[in-house]
């Protein structure tokens, strides 16, 4: 599998870190609820197509956001993640 | 026997090699079948089930029969298909499935007893007593049925790994692939030619067929050299792509030094990953056999793979041929045969209305029905039209038509579709991205056809590349229409094989339908059709058929198997290349390490660090000896510790303390330039991450230290939060612990240590606890913080790795001298647990900040990771397991960690579980031993005395719940 890095390009998946879905960038404020805390940490969409996961390139140290599709493996780019929270 | 004059290879050059202890010639460039062939000898094997003598069916990888074991000692290699195997001068082949000899199998009587062995007969016979099925049943089962045994010793043979990357790889050098890979290459486009034969050219090798007015094969070597010449392709014979995977990934397996005697030196075979932007399918295709009875006797073969024998090799696989088909592929055979000047004793065509312009008998609507010859064909009864027929032959040359080898396109999970013209599947559009096939592997079988159709997907592929194809001048070939009537079974007494691999009979595929086995994939299962190395290259299609007559459905309807990778079997010490023993895995060493090594100092894994385990002495018997004496040794005089391994992160910027904020627990902003501080990193679902120091060296630049083991992961975390939780904060993060070496200093003379070496003397005053400062250490610069993990009076020193090893020797020398030395992990460990501090063994990720005692440390002034998770009801209740100290009342033999702790009288079972114990150790300090754990509502039951049992090692103690710190609970000696 070749992951795409906004840095270096396409890489081989061994030189990656999954990390989970991307909702984990919106932290919410410490005064929220805890219930939309929980929510925020452990309830996960789990979609047949377009997904939106972390990925970290250890030899840069750039966290992504890639886009993906579960189905076809697909591989569609990545942003960095400190663009994407701009 | 060898044809004089017939043939592509060399044969005044001989080559010996063994089968089975006899000493066999062959000549250079044979492959085993071909010379055995050359040798008159048609029994290869004995088959899985039951013994049946076997012969060889094809030319190829596909070969289900001549399975062999190739090599002795630890390298020998079961299952080879011998096909595939190049002789060399001294190779050893064996015969497998065969007791004593091949010739004569004691096991054989299974054959006897085969009415009884139909599909399903293990699952409906082996039924009870249950017990019984894993002492007594399967191990007979194995030994009586099987392929060949790998040795169980370790095989030191070299393999490799490799990767390669190109715009297009073609799959197949045969007439398609060739001209794909011109077409393309000639475009600019950078090409990988692969193909699984030693000898590129496909077909083309095993034809009489011209193309552009001289012999294909001449045609083949032509264009393999012009590829050859071009710096944008490379070639990789000896090559099979294995398997098609995401992203124009393919695994390929090279038989990189199989072909020669290993020298130690070329590796056997190499497993490549090849990224490709495009690829062409050009893979051919395979010929099917016909379920005959009695159809699998040595010398009944593929009638292409008896053209491939005498057009390539020169050898003929018979002295007296017949030849039966449903297509007019299989008159060429007889063709070549006659040529060759090999009696043809009947050209038999099922076809009623088949016209064979052949100078031969033939026999049109001709049936084979029954075969005999113990050992080897010796008769075929054929029922003519009018009657019944017996022939004399020595080698039945068979075709039923041929399957495109589709197989790569389907391993995306997509599903070929079937063409009726030539009654096999094709592959689609678009079932691997990137991919397109092309000649017989689409399903075109004349050669015109193939070229054509090659330099079309070659042309396309340039295109998608950004590359344009010049015009291609077509090479003129042979373009006769390949007609065929579907022919699947012929009914007759005796059992018509489907999967010769796994001993699978049309009978078995019936019973299984009729035991409503009806999808393909539970026929499958219950007949094994289709499994093993071959995975059903011969018989898929042919199973498929019978079970779609069985069921009334058509084939289309009845639908394929998954075609999974690997295409051909792989060996695991291929794919595995680098990773024997220690392999490629990273080591770090500290700078320490030779002088660690010198003194003795075992040496164990922490992370891919090596760390000294202990520091052995004259007189020292065991580990705890040398363990007591240096703990000992640290808390009277000093001790010498290389402590390089912990992670050392860089943190500068000008937001760089309010970062650190948000993630440790507690306050970093506070800290003043100069000062360490202990902090602690919380997961953000609440549990303890890590812990470490962090030293402030400015307003904006810190140094923090984690745990050995987790540097990584601090690292990657803390690059998270900058960069995806928090990139308002200008902060920067890098990793400096290969940069520096850091020594411990510890023990109540460490100071007297420092002084004589340090360019300024430090004293209490200008270096107190907690304190940080920079160093010059015999003129070096380095670092000097105050800190202690063992509660001595201790100091790390600090020096750009250069200087490591030096500063360490010295220090080691100087510490000896003031009765002190160095010391290693074990001791480490004890002083830690003394002093009751934690590690990974106690902050495992299930702990929380309040069971480690350390609630306090989580400041309510903020926000930081973790800290409103932590403070969930449940994540604080009094009831958790706490962390306590365990000191043994009375005398006990060890405590273990991983021990249960249970109240003292109580039983010791699941239910009365109250926690459990992490850390042990014998202080000599102490004179005790000591235990940390976690115990619930720990910190409340101080003074009572408790059970620890651990059932796994048979170990009880009971022990007295105590404050975690053991010694010097005051904290004296760290301000000493």
């Amino acid at each position: 599998m070749r992951v795409v890095c906004p840095h270096c390009g396409e890489r081989d998946r061994r030189e990656f870190t999954y990390q989970g879905a991307a909702e984990i960038l919106d932290r919410p404020a410490p005064e929220v609820e805890n219930d939309a805390w929980a929510d925020y940490l452990h309830l996960r969409e789990n979609p047949a197509g377009e997904t939106r996961d972390m990925w970290y390139h250890d030899p840069c140290g750039a966290w992504i956001v890639m886009h993906r599709d579960t189905v076809s493996h697909a591989v569609h780019g990545g942003e960095l993640a400190s663009e994407v929270r701009k | 026997m060898r044809i004089a004059g017939k043939g592509l290879i060399d044969t005044s050059k001989t080559v010996s090699f063994s089968f089975d202890g006899r000493r066999i010639e062959g000549a250079e460039g044979d492959t085993v079948t071909s010379a055995l062939l050359a040798n008159d000898i048609r029994l290869v094997a004995r088959s899985f089930k039951y013994h049946r003598p076997r012969g060889i069916l094809t030319a190829g990888s596909e070969e289900p029969n001549a399975l062999v074991t190739t090599g002795s000692g630890a390298g020998a290699e079961p299952n080879v298909r011998a096909t595939m195997v190049e002789i060399h001068e001294g190779l050893e082949v064996k015969s497998q499935n065969r007791w004593p000899s091949l010739g004569f199998d004691v096991l054989s009587v299974n054959d006897l007893a085969a009415p009884f062995f139909g599909a399903g007969f293990y699952y409906k016979t082996f039924m009870w007593p249950g017990a019984l099925w894993e002492k007594l049943y399967e191990p007979l089962i194995r030994r009586a049925a099987g392929l060949g045994a790998l040795s169980g010793d370790n095989n030191e043979d070299r393999y490799e790994r490799a990767y390669a990357f190109c715009d297009l790889l073609v799959i197949g050098a045969g007439p398609a692939g060739l001209m794909a890979a011109l077409t393309a290459a000639r475009a600019g486009a950078d090409v990988i030619l692969a193909d699984e034969d030693s000898r590129m050219g496909g077909r083309l090798l095993a034809e009489c067929e011209e193309i552009d007015g001289k012999p294909g094969h001449i045609w083949a070597a032509e264009a393999v050299a012009e590829l050859a010449g071009m710096e944008n392709v490379r070639l990789m014979p000896r090559t099979t792509v294995t398997g098609a995977y995401d992203q124009g990934t393919y695994g390929a397996l090279e038989r990189v030094g199989l072909h020669k005697a290993a020298d130690g030196h070329l590796p056997r075979e190499c497993f490549w990953r090849i990224v490709a932007r495009r690829s062409i399918l050009a893979a051919g295709a395979l010929e099917r056999p016909i379920a005959f009875p009695d159809n699998d006797r040595p010398g009944i073969m593929n009638a292409g793979a008896v053209r491939a024998y005498l057009n390539r090799w020169g050898v003929a696989a018979g002295k007296r041929v017949a030849v039966y088909g449903n297509n007019d592929g299989a008159h060429q055979t007889a063709r070549d045969l006659m040529d060759a000047g090999v009696e043809v004793a009947a050209v038999i065509d099922s076809r009623k209305d088949a016209s064979v312009a052949l100078d031969a008998p033939v026999i049109t609507g001709g049936r084979v029905i029954a075969t005999s010859g113990r050992l080897g064909l010796e008769e075929i009864t054929v029922a003519t039209g009018s009657g019944q027929e017996r022939l004399k032959v020595d080698c039945l040359a068979v075709s039923g038509g041929w399957n495109p080898t589709v197989h790569l396109a389907c391993h995306m999970n997509g599903r070929p579709v079937w063409d009726e013209a030539i009654q096999s599947f094709v592959p689609k559009a678009g079932m691997i991205p990137g991919m397109e096939a092309a000649g017989a592997a689409n399903g075109v079988f004349s050669t015109a056809g193939c070229l054509a159709d090659g330099a079309k997907a070659g042309e396309a592929a340039a295109a998608d590349l950004g590359k344009k194809a010049s015009k291609t001048k077509m090479p003129k070939a042979s373009d006769s229409a390949y007609r065929l009537e579907p022919l699947w079974v012929v009914e007759g007494k005796g059992r018509q094989w489907l999967d010769f691999q796994n001993d699978v009979t049309v009978k078995d595929v019936r019973l299984a339908a009729k035991e409503n086995y009806r999808s393909v994939e539970h026929m499958k299962r219950y007949t094994t059709q289709g499994m093993a190395p071959d995975q059903g290259k011969n018989s898929n299609v042919g199973a498929l058929a019978v079970l779609a007559d069985a069921t009334g459905r058509g084939i289309p309807e009845t639908g394929t198997t998954t075609y999974r990778p690997p295409f051909v079997p792989v060996s695991i010490a291929a794919m595995g290349a680098g990773a024997q023993g220690k392999g490629f895995a990273p080591q770090r060493f500290t700078t320490s390490h030779a002088a660690s090594v010198e003194r003795g100092a075992p040496m164990i894994e922490a992370g891919m660090w090596y760390r000294p385990s202990y520091f052995p002495r004259p007189g020292e018997k065991t580990w705890r000896q040398a363990c007591d004496r240096e703990v000992t040794m640290v808390r009277e005089a000093v001790g010498i510790c290389d402590v390089s391994t912990l992670g050392k992160i860089d943190v500068q910027g000008p937001d760089a303390a309010a970062f650190l904020d948000f993630v440790y627990t507690n306050t970093m902003s506070t800290l003043p330039v100069g000062k360490v501080r202990y902090g602690l990193m919380l997961r953000e679902d609440g549990h303890v991450m890590d812990d470490g120091t962090c030293a402030r060296f400015g307003e904006g630049h810190f140094v923090i230290t984690t745990t050995t083991a987790a540097a990584a992961l601090v690292m990657r975390h803390l690059e998270f939060v900058a960069q995806g939780l928090r990139p308002d904060l200008d902060v920067q993060l890098v990793s400096v612990t290969e940069q520096w070496a850091q020594f411990g200093v510890v023990g109540p003379k460490s100071r007297d240590l420092l002084n004589d070496l340090l360019d300024a003397p430090i004293s209490d005053e200008t270096l107190p606890y907690m304190g940080h400062q920079a160093a010059q250490v015999m003129g070096v610069r380095g670092r000097l913080f105050r800190i202690s993990f063992s509660g001595e009076h201790a100091y790390e020193l600090a020096v750009p790795a250069r200087f490591g090893e030096a500063l360490y020797r010295v220090l080691v020398a100087r510490a000896e001298m003031l009765g002190g030395g160095a010391y290693g992990m074990e001791a480490l460990n004890v002083l830690r647990i003394e002093k009751g501090h934690i590690t990974h063994a106690e902050i495992h990720g299930r702990t929380t900040a309040f069971d480690i005692g350390f609630d306090k440390m989580i400041s309510r002034k903020k926000d930081c990771v973790g800290q409103k998770m932590a403070a969930r009801e449940g994540m604080v209740e009094e009831s958790r397991e706490q962390l306590v100290g365990l000191k043994p009342v009375g005398a006990v033999k060890q405590l273990t960690a991983g021990a249960h702790i249970f109240v003292e009288d109580a039983q010791a079972k699941r239910e009365n579980d109250q926690g459990y114990v992490t850390s042990v150790c014998y202080s000599p300090t102490v004179q005790s031993f000591l235990g940390l754990g976690f115990l619930k509502n720990g910190r409340a039951r101080y003074g009572e005395r408790v059970r620890l049992v651990d059932h796994l090692r048979g170990v009880e103690a009971v022990c007295e719940v105590v404050n975690p710190v053991f010694f010097d609970p005051e904290g004296g000696r760290l301000r000493g």
